[in-house]
């Protein structure tokens, strides 16, 4: 079981067995990690779920037009910005640690 | 609540589908569009009408599909214009609202950091205090409009603010916002005539390249939205390109300003039509932020949004040729009983509150959805902590329009503790 650390934009860190098959923005609502709002529930159309993937062990599937459209509204938007709903926990990207965001809009 | 319909409007569960107007404002006036939208979720949800004031459209009015058609902006475009109406072409302002990529981002972008959470967090103690000063003001033991002494007065404040607008001239933001989305082809004739509306919208637009000018290279600090514009490199020249420039103001006008005065006079009728969701919001005012999203939902201030199609295209099985145009019903969407459990009920602790489509969905999503949401939560905090009761005295009125779902009176009383 993949473990993800998240990281509150004040530094509090939340370490958390991830449940392969769910997406990452699923993980965080679970675990009631703060910093994601996942307005839209998972489809890429709203961007409340932005967040920092700091590290992964595996590679990360690649950001499709859709992701790209909404990522590309944020004023906040870095190379290792992901919609945390677009990336589903698996064994091939292991562990990751992901920074969130000070706010989502 | 849906036993005042017009004897004039046709049957919507016994007329043949074909022969009814889905945009016929007269509905949402009388608040009888519920069971015509169900009918069509049922039936016919991707649904051709022929004929209407607005010329022939498809209206999709179930949830899911309305999320479909506006990740798909290749083919489902923003231009020219997202209203059901065209308006002529040499009277075609250019809102980024009704762009496609990518011009519609650069230009969202600029004036974006107006309602970005961090500046949001600066207004939030001038807009509570606003707030309880409108709120202390109003009167007691009588009966008085909440619209106008509430719901207008603050959002205009915050209009004003967004902008910084001339103060003592501030009345006039809303009386524009109003006028913009007055239009007789989409109010049953009681809108306002082309011609007039457009010596209104000179007017906006007079008074706002005044200000521009005023404003150019002053070097304010300021993140009102005139400056935003000229401070970003993509847009510091709007002025000089008064159809995009009148175009960008009439959208932060209405977006800013129709949009959350109609949901901060929605949520009086519905803790008045919901007695027992009011009296728990009274005992656990933490429930105050789910509660406003309920009350967008409930509201959905704006009734839909149009794209038109760029290439002939198959969607749900429905052909669909390059020109036509799409109605997609928000407020059939938060409705929609295969994605909103109960979704006749205001439930102001559903689970999943915040997953409406009031604010659209992929790029053109709501820009001040947090805005907002942080101007109906103040209202409702400040209110609940001074008034036992807002108690609607009689039905409200409402707009007879079918884009702008909203209020003109609410008269209710207050009892403070």
């Amino acid at each position: 079981m993949p473990v993800i650390k998240f990281i509150e934009f004040d530094g509090t860190e939340h370490d958390v067995d991830a449940d392969a098959g769910m997406s990452i923005m699923e993980v965080a609502m679970k675990y009631d990690v703060p910093g994601i709002d996942a307005d839209c529930g998972g489809g890429a159309v709203c961007g409340t779920c932005h967040c920092f993937i700091q590290e992964s062990a595996g590679p990360l599937p690649a950001v499709d037009p859709q992701e790209e459209s909404m990522l590309g509204l944020r004023p906040d938007r870095e190379g290792n910005s992901r919609l945390s709903c677009q990336i589903q926990v698996s064994d091939s990207i292991g562990d990751m640690t992901i920074k969130l965001p000070e706010f989502q809009m | 609540m849906n036993n005042r319909a017009d004897p004039m409007l046709a049957d919507p569960l016994k007329t043949p589908l074909q022969d009814l107007d889905v945009s016929d404002p007269r509905r949402f006036e009388q608040d009888c569009w519920q069971p015509l939208f169900k009918r069509l979720r049922e039936e016919s949800p991707v649904h051709f009408q022929a004929e209407s004031p607005a010329g022939p459209f498809w209206s999709i009015t179930r949830f899911d599909d309305i999320v479909e058609v506006e990740k798909n902006t290749e083919i489902f475009s923003s231009e020219p214009t997202i209203a059901i109406i065209d308006p002529p072409p040499e009277r075609r302002s250019r809102m980024f609202i009704a762009m496609d990529q990518p011009e519609h981002d650069i230009q969202r972008r600029a004036v974006q950091p107006v309602v970005a959470p961090k500046n949001l967090q600066e207004f939030e103690a001038l807009i509570r205090q606003r707030t309880a000063e409108a709120l202390d003001a109003l009167p007691e033991g009588e009966t008085f409009d909440w619209v106008e002494l509430v719901s207008r007065n603050l959002t205009t404040q915050m209009l004003a603010t967004l902008f910084d607008f001339p103060w003592d001239i501030r009345h006039k933001l809303s009386d524009w916002s109003d006028a913009v989305t007055s239009d007789e082809r989409m109010t049953a004739g009681q809108g306002l005539k082309q011609e007039d509306r457009l010596e209104i919208v000179m007017e906006i637009l007079e008074v706002f390249t005044k200000l521009w000018h005023e404003r150019v290279g002053d070097n304010v600090e300021s993140f009102d939205l005139i400056r935003l514009l000229q401070r970003d490199e993509n847009t510091a020249n709007m002025v000089d390109d008064p159809m995009n420039y009148i175009g960008n103001l009439m959208l932060l006008i209405v977006g800013g300003n129709d949009t959350t005065r109609n949901s901060m006079s929605g949520g009086v009728l519905f803790l008045n039509e919901f007695p027992e969701e009011f009296a728990r919001v009274k005992a656990d005012r933490s429930l105050i932020p789910s509660m406003v999203s309920e009350i967008i939902r409930f509201q959905t201030p704006l009734s839909h949004m149009r794209r038109t199609v760029t290439r002939d295209t198959e969607f749900r099985g429905q052909h669909m040729k390059a020109g036509d145009k799409v109605i997609l019903w928000y407020c059939s969407a938060n409705r929609d009983e295969s994605v909103i459990a109960e979704p006749e009920t205001f439930q102001i602790d559903r689970s999943g509150v915040r997953n409406h489509a009031a604010f659209g969905f992929g790029i053109h999503r709501c820009m001040g959805n947090r805005l907002a949401e942080m101007q109906l939560r103040v209202v409702w905090e400040e209110a609940l902590k001074r008034f036992s009761d807002i108690q609607l005295v009689e039905p409200p009125t409402r707009l007879c329009h079918n884009f702008v779902r909203g209020f003109s009176r609410m008269p209710v009383q207050v009892t403070r503790y």
